[in-house]
């Protein structure tokens, strides 16, 4: 069974991967910075204060979470992983985008030519609904679509 | 070429089409792609300098040091001298044995010296620049109420919105830059009277003056990114913006945007926009947040421990983060030498940093007197960036304890009051 949510897409493009969930506010230097600086080729999560991460693979992953919060280093320090290879393959926002996520996404469009698909304003729903874990498709008109395992039905619709 | 939403002027689109070079084309193009995002109508004219969050020189930082090539390449810099964040080592004032320092600058900040050297040719104001609190008088960088400016750093952000009434959004690293390049910034958020709306009422109801760095860490978690109205705060700070005020707010506002993401707060009967606007600045759907004593303790008792030893003995103690100003420099003092009296001892136990914009911290060392009796406790001054200093993971890995709010949310640094920490940093354990 898929469960889709509609958000509206800031960086576009069609991704498929797992999903890993940030309940709160996603800390992007606190996060990222322990396993850049320590050349890692792949990065954990080292936000203490994120219980939902904390240690969790990110690079790569399809990173959901409601905003981005903390020291305005954020941006670049996201352009940095995205010019690494090292960043999430997708940032899935249940709320509008922050500031400080929006200029790495753009620093890295711009500068680096490095797309991290972005989608925000899911809704409160794709928020509740998506799981650690769970595999997601993202598509280039902001269409994201859970898949649920062992549930049989029809596809379910949520349209924000 | 980028399409944009926004309405551009001529000039700006010939700029956005390439006509005043590549660089600038790429310039432009980041700050109209960041202002559609956000629904701006327009770029509007920046009226003051900007201030820089990146001010260390990360090898993994590579891709901005490129951009930073790029831009001195074409010759652009900035149209007014900016400051920057402060400098992340300082071995005399805070010593590290040798394989630490080789980590320091052969490894973590082995691009520092190349870096402040791109700085300077992209505006830097001077050497001695190097401060999260730039809007100190000592430092100079301090805008008039309704400024619009481009800054980050979140502490000098909230700062610049809340305290001095400037316009600002929370920008991150490189596009303060980049629109200090361009002199523009995308108008949306705090740059609009809208955006500086109150969606969150907090009511301060404890039984004495709260905790700084305390109560912006439970208004940042409450409220994220949102504009906090806090009642209940200028019975405590009075409603004049005097030193101590200012201090406080400053660490207040560092703890609500480095535990959230606030950009602008605004305290009834305090902060300019609420002392013109009052309660008209609160939008009509706002939720309220009651914070006392217990909400306080339930926040602190929430802060995990992450020293490997619970009761190791402290190995450094940072005072500072954001900056000392003068006036604090001077309470501290006072405070470790009644700290030191209370535990009959004639220095400091714990290696104890008070850190501060090397601007003050020249001035602080002028004065003798106080000179003298800060070497006598043991204590040292220093304009380093405490957090950054934490970084290097040889540093990192020690107990260190602070009164920062925003160190212990980045950093393995326990936090205590400022109460507490002066006589841990007198007596010894904690």
């Amino acid at each position: 069974m898929k469960k889709t949510f509609k958000g509206r897409p800031v960086v576009a493009g069609s991704i498929q991967g797992e999903a890993v969930v940030s309940r709160q506010g996603f800390n992007i230097l606190a996060s990222l910075q322990r396993d850049l600086m320590a050349k890692k080729d792949v990065v954990a999560c080292s936000d203490q204060n994120n219980p939902d991460l904390f240690g969790k693979t990110i690079s790569g992953k399809m990173l959901c979470l409601p905003q981005t919060i903390g020291s305005t280093t954020g941006g670049m320090v996201l352009q940095a992983a995205a010019a690494l290879g090292k960043a999430p393959a997708a940032l899935l926002f249940s709320e509008p985008i922050d500031s400080l996520a929006a200029g790495g996404v753009i620093l890295a469009k711009v500068w680096n030519n490095t797309d991290i698909i972005t989608v925000d304003s899911l809704g409160d729903d794709f928020r509740k609904a998506v799981q650690q874990g769970q595999r997601l498709t993202v598509e280039a008109d902001g269409t994201v679509s859970i898949e649920i395992a062992g549930v049989a039905g029809d596809n379910l619709k949520e349209t924000k | 070429m980028y399409s944009p939403t926004m309405k551009l002027t001529k000039a700006e689109h010939a700029i956005l089409s390439g006509e005043k070079g590549e660089t600038l084309r790429k310039t432009m193009e980041t700050i109209v792609r960041f202002g559609d995002v956000f629904g701006a109508d327009g770029l509007v004219d920046l009226t003051h300098g900007v201030h820089l969050v990146t001010s260390f020189g990360i090898p993994l930082l590579k891709p901005v040091f490129e951009i930073m090539d790029e831009l001195i390449a074409s010759g652009l810099k900035t149209a007014e001298p900016f400051t920057v964040d402060p400098r992340p080592y300082d071995f005399e004032n805070v010593p590290v044995n040798l394989l630490q320092r080789f980590v320091f600058t052969k490894v973590m900040y082995a691009k520092q010296k190349e870096y402040e050297a791109q700085l300077a040719k992209v505006g830097l104001k001077n050497d001695t620049a190097f401060t999260c609190a730039c809007y100190f008088d000592e430092v100079g960088n301090i805008p008039k109420e309704g400024a619009l400016l481009a800054w980050a750093e979140s502490s000098a952000v909230v700062y610049a919105n809340s305290v001095l009434g400037a316009r600002t959004n929370r920008n991150s690293g490189v596009l303060e830059l980049l629109c200090g390049i361009v002199g523009k910034a995308p108008r949306f958020g705090f740059l609009t009277d809208e955006g500086r709306k109150a969606s969150w009422i907090i009511e301060v109801k404890t039984t004495k003056k709260p905790e700084a760095q305390l109560l912006g860490s439970a208004i940042g978690m409450k409220v994220m990114e949102a504009v906090p109205y806090i009642r209940g705060l200028d019975g405590y700070l009075g409603t004049e913006l005097n030193s101590d005020a200012k201090d406080y707010l400053k660490d207040m506002g560092a703890a609500t945007a480095s535990n959230g993401a606030v950009g602008l707060y605004h305290v009834a009967g305090l902060t300019p926009e609420a002392k013109a606007q009052g309660e008209a600045l609160i939008r009509k759907a706002a939720k309220t947040y009651v914070i006392d004593d217990a909400e306080l303790a339930r926040v602190r008792a929430a802060y995990p421990l992450m020293w490997k030893n619970p009761d190791a003995k402290p190995d450094r103690c940072f005072i500072g983060c954001p900056h000392l100003s003068k006036t604090q420099l001077n309470s501290w003092l006072e405070r470790l030498e009644v700290a030191l009296k209370s535990t009959g001892r004639s220095r400091l136990a714990i290696r104890t940093v008070l850190t501060t914009a090397p601007d003050v911290e020249s001035a602080f060392r002028s004065d003798v007197d106080a000179m003298r009796r800060l070497n006598a406790t043991g204590a040292k001054l220093s304009a380093i960036c405490p957090l950054m200093y934490m970084n290097n993971p040889l540093c990192g890995k020690k107990p260190v304890i602070t009164n920062s709010n925003k160190l212990r949310t980045y950093t393995s640094a326990r936090y205590y009051t400022d109460a507490e920490i002066a006589v841990i940093a007198a007596g010894g354990s904690v």
